[in-house]
């Protein structure tokens, strides 16, 4: 039975979450000897849909249909649950994007398979037993979850597993899904997406603000820092609250939980919620002027100062260093 | 009109998490419980749409006696009725299973969950709900009105926001920006007592998911402090021995 893996795109695009998806559901295929099926919705590039080939699918699915080139959830999770079935596929991994979290459970209920949301490592599969880790009390700790049904969702946290180059090919084939026009009474009035900016979740380094920037107008240090890294931008809970930043800039226990290569606190003391949405950063640094921040308790690197001081001459460094490089 | 808001009781946002029992138990020793951050914004939202005498607000619970506090907790905030599934809520397939049989035989214009809860932040039911109840889900949404027999939602995605329009009913998972979280008044706490608070028992039903044990994530090493004033040291670091820039 092969894995089936649904690649997300965005503007008729796949992202780096996507390839890390591919390359989780082909390990997943390779545990179990066999072959991976990736099924893409949307507006893609022939290239673009052959190069999933590389990250290990054997064989690509294409649904182009009209009514189906923006995301409808309900519509979208209809087909993938299709497509398992025709493909006799037990497994479903996607990612555990905004997107991917609407559809998971719907695929779920269809397939009557058990859903692990939010899987940070590659499932164990032993004794006839298939258990997946995932994120738990929202970051602060894991849960090891065995899915006791044959059938199987699964969605891969973004940037939780390597994308990994195979010297594989796929075959593509077209998919002709059949659309109940009743999957189909959600109407898309407006995306509005900003390209020039790094999305919060997928990136791979983030730059974040606290209460010590003292004030809205005190980030665009903030943001010269998060453009010369290529990083997205984040904060705590009371700079969103305040409305110095957009709700959807929140990172913590009850907003956004990322965990990039890279996270830089600004001015952040470290509150236990706001800890419980980072603690899957691969490196900490803090900055803070106040040494016993408990920020400091879980940071690998850490500069204890003003960070009106602090950070012009981080992007001085940094320019420098970009310079020698 | 006739919403339906699912609420669940989770550890307090304070909680310092720790297992029992080899790590398979959640030690809820000297645990507050609340109601689920995310859930009393979609309360919120709900009783703001009903305001006036414009329909009603029933919460559901999957939950034992123990969760009662938290009901009458939303019942002070504002709700109307409540009802309570007199169940451990298993899994999400479990809990939206109860509440979609419930729903079949008491239907709602609108069905409005948290985002996820902060305790196995699954982001599950209300989608869930959708797919039972064969109806729209919308799972991770920053605004909610209604128009007639429509409503208009937007929803967050990676670097943006999507706005639709979808025909009544519709299950949605509410986060930050879809309303305020109300306070209860000292008249909501009186009456939350003498509100109706329905228990009822659950269906049967296969689950597909088992927790088996946890872990806490591993403990960082000692911060290796760079001085104020040498920023080029924490860049050389970056570079040479995390290997993140």
């Amino acid at each position: 039975m092969p894995v089936l893996v649904y690649t997300e795109n965005a503007e008729g695009k796949f992202k780096k979450s996507t390839f890390e998806v591919v390359s989780y559901a082909r390990a997943i295929a390779d545990q179990s000897n066999t072959t991976l099926t990736a099924i893409s919705i949307g507006n893609v590039s022939k290239d673009d849909l052959n190069s999933l080939g590389k990250y290990g699918a054997n064989k690509v699915l294409n649904v182009s249909n009209d009514q189906l080139k923006d995301f409808v959830n309900q519509a979208y999770a209809s087909v993938i649950a299709d497509a398992a079935k025709k493909e006799g596929a037990n497994i479903v991994v996607l990612s555990n994007s905004f997107s991917g979290r609407g559809l998971a459970p719907r695929i779920g209920v269809k397939l009557e398979a058990g859903v692990a949301d939010g899987a940070v490592s590659l499932p164990e599969q032993s004794g006839g037993k298939f258990i997946v880790k995932k994120t738990a009390f929202s970051g602060k700790a894991f849960a090891r979850v065995e899915l006791t049904s044959p059938n199987k969702v699964i969605s891969v946290v973004p940037n939780s597993y390597k994308v990994v180059e195979t010297t594989g090919t796929a075959t593509l084939e077209d998919f002709n899904a059949d659309v109940k026009q009743s999957d189909l009474t959600s109407v898309i009035k407006e995306i509005v997406r900003s390209t020039d900016k790094v999305s919060l979740p997928d990136a791979d380094i983030v730059v974040s603000g606290g209460r010590g920037l003292k004030g809205p107008e005190n980030w665009r240090m903030v943001e010269e820092l998060a453009d010369l890294l290529g990083a997205a931008l984040a904060c705590s809970k009371p700079v969103s609250d305040a409305g110095w930043r957009p709700h959807s800039e929140h990172v913590g226990q009850t907003g956004i939980a990322v965990s990039p290569n890279l996270y830089i606190a600004i001015g952040i003391s470290g509150a236990i919620q706001h800890l419980a949405g980072v603690s899957s950063s691969k490196v900490i640094v803090v900055i803070n002027k106040d040494a016993e921040a408990p920020f400091f308790k879980v940071a690998d690197y850490g500069i204890v100062g003003d960070a009106f001081d602090v950070v012009p001459k981080l992007i001085a460094a940094i320019k420098e260093y970009k310079a020698s490089a | 009109m006739k919403i339906l808001v699912c609420i669940s009781n989770v550890p307090d946002t304070t909680t310092k998490i720790t297992f029992t029992d080899n790590n398979t138990q959640f030690n809820t020793a000297g645990v507050q419980f609340i109601l689920n951050p995310y859930d009393e914004i979609a309360l919120a939202r709900a009783i703001e749409l009903t305001d006036g005498g414009n329909g009603s607000v029933t919460v559901i619970n999957v939950g034992e006696v123990s969760t009662e506090p938290t009901i009458r907790k939303a019942l002070a905030i504002g709700a109307t009725d409540a009802v309570r599934v007199n169940a451990k809520p298993h899994d999400a397939w479990f809990v939206a299973y109860q509440i979609a049989q419930y729903v079949k035989a008491n239907p709602f214009d609108l069905i409005l969950t948290g985002r996820e809860s902060i305790d196995y932040n699954g982001s599950k039911v209300a989608a869930m709900l959708g797919e039972l109840l064969d109806i729209p889900s919308v799972s991770i949404i920053k605004k909610l009105d209604v128009n007639g027999g429509k409503v208009t939602i937007e929803r967050e995605i990676e670097g943006g926001k999507e706005v639709l329009e979808i025909p009544l009913p519709v299950a949605s998972g509410c986060a930050e920006g879809v309303a305020e979280p109300k306070i209860p008044n000292m008249r909501g706490i009186m009456s939350a007592r003498t509100k109706p608070l329905t228990v009822i028992e659950p269906t049967e039903v296969k689950t597909f998911s088992e927790v088996l044990s946890y872990e806490t994530p591993a403990p960082r090493g000692q911060v290796k402090l760079v001085p104020a004033d040498d920023a080029a040291k924490l860049v050389t670091l970056l570079h040479e021995e995390a290997r993140v820039i």
